[in-house]
């Protein structure tokens, strides 16, 4: 028919060329930026799966004929850190038990404090924010030796709780913060309708708020467990000889010179020492995107 | 009847803002009182007072005959709905509804038989298991009416409950909360800033404005007889039209350029000679005829006119101004036509340009 539209002619989706000049651009910036970032870690793993002979004579770059597991072994359970020979597995417990209490006890004052900021209003609690971030900036290197003091005055100086306060107190301007905006981010009504059904300050916290407030744990949680896990100075200078975490056992490790350099132990408790917040990042890279993103909805 | 709200001298200010101005208000038992007003006027600050949720800066509020200035939300007999539903995302509908009276430690079968009236007398007895995500918007506007419903408490504070929902579902809703108003005989306060919900549901309306009630009255005497200039112009769609003119002639005739407008008719006070008035007609008060009548019609050409169904709002030029008429559809007028005006004084209102109010 001659005023029907006809069917000849492009139709359907687009055609398009596997690689564009555009794509091509992406993909070689994101390429380059992989490697870089990988080949450290390529050079750790193969490093740490050969002897010692092929370290001294052998290429860095090239991976091992014969992988062994003895550097492994060794930097687990004996390489010595100063006057002890046990390994990296004292650090590690060592960590867990600064990293688990910190974690709890800095996210639950944290949550606390965000909620009374956000929904609470009471005289000069703007001023107190803002101090509270205004310390966020402050180098804390500058707070240490008070803290020491502090810390000796009150008797727990390279102690376990002292290392639990320090890391509590450095978590919470930005822990408060997120958690703050996190809760002004939720309806108003909201609170006001727990109020008119007669939850208080508690109430409305654990049975509203907190089982609403699902992403922003989880990015509190990572950002804390990874954080103080990576941390050194406090450990050092807080914890106390027996209760090293294992960044400052593996420094020990590593400086401690007894003979030839042993690279391969080193790699080996290096990569034993980031494997918790290496393994934290993959599992919940998700949820950390999700939550970084909720909190930052309001300010 | 006795009083069930009475709030007196009531002024909050934030900061040295006073958002509301010694306001006096006395709702009576079972009385259905709606607060209108344009956006920023004070009327849901108000609500949020007499919820408990704003502490006030000065006066009292009592509801049912007891002081509750200083008490407690959940101490002052009273339920709220939000514009937003405000439901507990991570509780079911049951949970929302049983929430608070959990929490004043009412015992489960007590509470199991309330929630299951409100949810009769509400049609969401299906629901009860679902969480608010999977309900929609008037669903959900029910369980939240349903969640003030199981306190049985004496008076319902209602926060533009519809405004989030469209438009057929809205009048739907309109409909149902009157029906349940009849039935449940309480106080209820609601704040709509639309004109309709208004006049439709309303027992009292309290027009509000910069913090101050402007005119507090049946919708019948709202509509027809404003206050003043501010009311007669926000209630009505169309507005109403407003001449500037005089009154002369010991206050017996209305003049403004070539019109003259006999108000021996006019129902009101006394009208006297004012050298500053405005008379304010409203569309449906307004009929075309061909030929002029002395002291009753005002001269126009007609402009344009739109079709509203049953109705055609015709707009004319007075005097180079705009004016607003309603006619039976087959009667519009073409546009271009001059035509007359036939005024219906006895329904127009009469204001005192210099202070706004209504002779």
């Amino acid at each position: 028919m001659a005023n029907s539209p006809t069917l000849s002619g492009p139709s359907g989706a687009k055609p398009r060329p596997f690689i564009t000049p555009q794509r091509f651009v992406v993909y070689s910036v994101l390429i380059v930026c992989a490697v870089f970032f990988l080949f450290p870690l390529y050079i750790m793993i193969i490093t740490s799966l050969k002897n010692i002979q092929e370290i001294q004579g052998g290429n860095i770059f090239v991976p091992t004929m014969s992988p062994t597991l003895d550097a492994w072994e060794k930097a687990w359970n004996s390489a010595c850190t100063g006057l002890y020979c046990e390994g990296i597995k004292v650090g590690l417990w060592n960590s867990i038990k600064i990293t688990v209490p910190s974690t709890i006890v800095s996210i639950a004052v944290a949550s606390v404090t965000g909620y009374s900021l956000a929904n609470w209003p009471f005289k000069f609690s703007e001023v107190f924010f803002a101090v509270l971030l205004l310390a966020n900036f402050i180098p804390y290197i500058v707070m240490l030796y008070p803290l020491v003091i502090i810390t000796s005055k009150m008797g727990i100086y390279s102690t376990l709780p002292a290392v639990i306060l320090v890391h509590t107190i450095f978590g919470l301007p930005v822990q408060t913060l997120l958690f703050r905006n996190y809760f002004a981010s939720l309806p108003q009504e909201l609170f006001k309708a727990a109020r008119v059904d007669g939850a208080g300050y508690w109430g409305i916290f654990f049975q509203i708020f907190v089982p609403m407030a699902t992403p922003i744990f989880t990015v509190s949680i990572i950002l804390q467990v990874t954080g103080i896990w990576n941390d050194f100075l406090f450990g050092v200078i807080f914890a106390g000889p027996t209760n090293y975490p294992m960044t400052v056992q593996l420094n020990n490790i590593v400086n401690s010179a007894t003979g030839g350099k042993a690279y391969n132990v080193d790699m080996a408790a290096t990569i034993l020492t980031g494997l918790v917040p290496l393994t934290i990042y993959f599992v919940s890279g998700k949820y950390f995107v999700r939550g970084i993103a909720a909190g930052a909805v309001k300010g | 009847m006795a009083t069930s709200v009475s709030v007196q001298n009531l002024t909050l200010k934030f900061g040295s803002a006073e958002v509301l101005k010694n306001l006096n208000l006395d709702v009576e038992e079972g009385e259905f009182i709606v607060l209108l007003g344009p956006s920023g006027c004070g009327k849901s600050t108000l609500l949020n007072c007499l919820a408990g949720l704003l502490e006030l800066s000065e006066g009292q509020i009592h509801i049912k005959g007891k002081n509750v200035t200083w008490a407690e939300p959940s101490e002052r007999g009273i339920g709220m709905v939000f514009q937003s539903y405000a439901l507990y995302p991570q509780m079911t509908v049951r949970g929302n509804m049983s929430f608070g009276l959990k929490i004043a430690g009412m015992p489960k079968d007590q509470i199991e038989q309330r929630v299951q009236r409100a949810s009769e007398i509400l049609q969401i007895g299906p629901l009860l298991d679902r969480k608010p995500g999977a309900l929609s918007g008037g669903q959900r506007q029910r369980v939240a009416i349903g969640r003030a419903l199981v306190r049985e408490v004496d008076v319902f504070l209602f926060d533009e409950p519809l405004s989030n929902l469209d438009a057929k579902l809205r009048s739907e809703l309109r409909v149902e909360l009157k029906r349940l108003h009849n039935r449940l005989k309480n106080t209820m306060i609601y704040v709509t800033h639309d004109q309709i919900e208004a006049l439709t549901l309303a027992d009292r309306i309290a027009i509000m404005r910069g913090g101050i009630i402007q005119q507090l009255d049946e919708p019948h005497t709202i509509y027809n007889r404003p206050a003043n200039l501010f009311v007669a112009g926000f209630i009505g769609s169309p507005a109403m039209n407003f001449i500037k003119g005089a009154t002369t002639n010991g206050g017996r005739i209305f003049q403004s350029g070539e019109i003259n407008l006999d108000l021996s008719q006019y129902e009101g006070g006394a009208v006297m000679d004012r050298s500053k008035a405005i008379i304010g007609l409203r569309p449906e008060h307004i009929t075309i005829v061909d030929a002029a009548i002395p002291g009753q019609t005002i001269p126009a050409v007609v402009e344009i006119d739109e079709p509203m169904g049953a109705d055609s709002l015709v707009w004319l030029l007075v005097d180079g101004r705009q004016m607003s008429v309603r006619v039976p559809f087959e009667h519009r007028p073409k546009a271009g036509t001059p035509v007359h005006l036939k005024v219906d004084i006895a329904k127009s209102s009469l204001f005192d340009e210099t202070n706004e109010l209504r002779i």
